[in-house]
């Protein structure tokens, strides 16, 4: 992947009625990368996305696109397009008119913005609907036509807001694949920007996990998911045992009492960290076999897997598994010594943004 | 309950008040007195060719077209103004606005002769400035003012309420698009708004063109609005026939000028009369 910038946000900070929404943001979007602002609702993401849209002015900090500052450019003077929560296309125009709007406005040849429409609709899977109205669309189609007359402009960059809230689950995941596969084609920069885990993961070359105005983690979807920095990217991604623990000494971690080996090193002696276990990674065992021992209290049937709790001395454990425990049965819970991450604990102002969260 | 039964009360309203006066017309209006007793005629219909008539209802619709553009163009910047301000602004400006609505129609109307006046409060401060009385009483202008100052706020609440409604996002997603303030109003602002100057034009032109007030009072009798033409048959001639005749003909031509102007409502919403 080129490396690139196409967009640095440097210092940005932003409240409303004196609530920080963005504190001393800064962030940088390399060329042709699908990038995620992934975050609970109110942690600064739509924000951050309407300040390098042009829609919102920051406090204090500065937008580079492409080496130029244009942190006081108006939004129709800025080389980007939005695909916008709520899709906003003009009800007053036909599909036609809606996607050629921009190359209008930019006083394009006739025949040329024919032509673009066409391949526009032709690229999100809508050929022929140019003369359509769009109160005929269903809300996936609509969705495509806002794509459509973001990307017709030739955007450098593409922000998007949202823009699968509103579809059903189905329709959702076939139009993940869509977008991932437009990018591709098109080449151009995505900014998404999302609460939905999986929709993150899906889709993105890199996410940034936000929380009341601050990047939590910024990584690929597999060192998000695999390697969270702190609990709170650990809780918002997927599911997962998070756990007080011990830094006992190097290798070694004491939760609740039970002493497992890991991998981690460097924590020093006896420092208090976050420890996050992902359910699929605990082994249920015979009792005998186990590091610690519990009884399950429920089990549940989810398709792919069974989702089950033991209670092992009082500390509640989830777990995946493909093989089901009974309620009641006495299990032996084991984990492999690289499953178990090895988190420091928040300070400050991060420490409370991580309680407040919960 | 029976739909049908609840809404017996208004239909009995309907029969009464709104069909039953309008079959009057028409009976009367195609009809006349003769010694031989009521015979069926056209000639009350044909009486707008006599120039007495359509002399008055020509000034009518001038008057009336005029006052329906000078609310337009009044009406629109104030409404943006209005739907574009903070939220307890706006319910203060609204309220203003229609706050001389909740005085008398006729107080409002005679305040005016009052300011217009030879006499009267303009005149007075003109003359204080050494400029000499002018004719502003029983004059075109009197009455236009007159409407256009009793019709104004049925001409801004429509178009405020149609603005209000339009989404940010979509004055967003222009901009995003490339198109500047002056674009987005062309092609986004203005077209949505289109419904509600239409209805405000309905609100406006169809009480201005039928006005005899206004122009009884502000006109002195002057200035013979079709308006006034249909009254006087009907008090002072006692001419039921003529009168209702005259008011077939205005009705049509309100009708037929309506539909023509909501041929540009494409989607029909907000047009309140069709």
């Amino acid at each position: 992947m080129a490396e690139e910038k196409i967009i640095d946000l440097m210092g940005i900070s932003k409240s409303y009625d004196g609530n920080i929404v963005l504190d001393n943001f800064n962030l940088y979007i390399r060329k042709n990368e699908f990038l995620t602002l992934l975050g609970p609702s109110g942690c600064g993401k739509t924000t951050t996305l309407r300040i390098i849209g042009g829609f919102e002015n920051a406090d204090s900090g500065k937008v580079i696109f492409e080496g130029k500052d244009i942190s006081t450019i108006p939004p129709h003077k800025r080389q980007l397009n939005t695909v916008f929560q709520k899709y906003s296309l003009f009800p007053h125009m036909n599909i036609e008119e809606n996607i050629a709007f921009g190359l209008k406005v930019k006083k394009m040849d006739k025949q040329f913005i024919k032509d673009k429409v066409k391949y526009a609709l032709k690229l999100v899977n809508l050929e022929g609907f140019e003369k359509r109205s769009i109160n005929s669309l269903s809300g996936g189609q609509q969705q495509r036509i806002a794509i459509a007359r973001a990307i017709v402009n030739e955007p450098r960059v593409l922000l998007l807001d949202e823009p699968l809230g509103a579809l059903d689950l189905k329709l959702r995941q076939d139009m993940q694949y869509e977008l991932k596969r437009l990018q591709r084609e098109l080449g151009i920069t995505f900014i998404y920007v999302t609460h939905d885990q999986e929709e993150a993961l899906t889709m993105s070359d890199t996410i940034v996990v936000m929380n009341k105005g601050k990047i939590q983690q910024i990584g690929t979807p597999e060192d998000i998911y695999n390697e969270p920095k702190n609990a709170f990217v650990a809780d918002f991604i997927g599911e997962s045992n998070l756990f007080d623990a011990t830094m006992l000494q190097d290798e070694l971690v004491e939760i609740f009492g039970v002493k497992y080996p890991c991998v981690d090193k460097n924590f020093g002696i006896n420092t208090p960290v976050d420890v996050v276990i992902r359910p699929e990674d605990v082994n249920l065992v015979d009792p005998t076999d186990g590091i610690t021992t519990g009884t399950v209290t429920s089990a549940i049937f989810k398709g792919v897997h069974y989702e089950m709790t033991v209670d092992s001395f009082g500390v509640e454990w989830l777990i995946h598994s493909t093989k089901l425990s009974q309620t009641g049965t006495e299990v032996g819970i084991n984990v492999k010594p690289f499953d178990i991450q090895i988190m420091y604990k928040p300070k400050g102002e991060d420490a409370e943004a991580v309680m407040l969260d919960e | 309950m029976n739909k049908k039964l609840l809404a017996s009360p208004y239909i009995i309203w309907i029969l009464i008040f709104t069909i039953l006066p309008l079959a009057l017309v028409i009976y009367y209006g195609f009809t006349a007195q003769t010694p031989d007793g009521i015979v069926f005629t056209l000639d009350n219909i044909k009486k707008i060719s006599d120039p007495l008539y359509w002399k008055a209802f020509l000034l009518s619709a001038r008057l009336s077209l005029l006052c329906t553009v000078i609310c337009l163009i009044l009406a629109y910047p104030l409404a943006l103004i209005l739907a574009k301000s903070g939220n307890g602004k706006k319910t203060l400006l609204v309220f203003f606005m229609i706050l001389p609505m909740w005085m008398n129609f006729l107080l409002r109307t005679y305040a005016w002769l009052n300011l217009l006046e030879g006499n009267g409060v303009i005149n007075t401060i003109l003359q204080f400035f050494g400029i000499p009385k002018q004719q502003l009483v029983n004059t075109p202008f009197a009455v236009v003012l007159g409407m256009v100052y009793n019709f104004l706020p049925f001409m801004v609440l429509p178009i405020y309420n149609v603005l209000i409604k339009i989404d940010d996002s979509l004055i967003q997603a222009s901009s995003d698009l490339g198109a500047n303030k002056f674009v987005t109003f062309r092609k986004i602002i203005f077209p949505l708004s289109l419904p509600g100057v239409i209805s405000g034009i309905t609100m406006v032109f169809v009480p201005a063109i039928t006005t005899f007030v206004i122009s009884d009072i502000l006109g002195g009798g002057k200035i013979q609005l079709i308006g006034n033409i249909i009254e006087q048959e009907f008090t002072f001639a006692s001419n039921w026939h003529t009168g209702s005749g005259l008011s077939l003909v205005l009705m049509v031509i309100i009708l037929f000028s309506m539909a023509i102007i909501s041929k540009f409502d494409k989607d029909g919403e907000g047009a309140g009369l069709w």
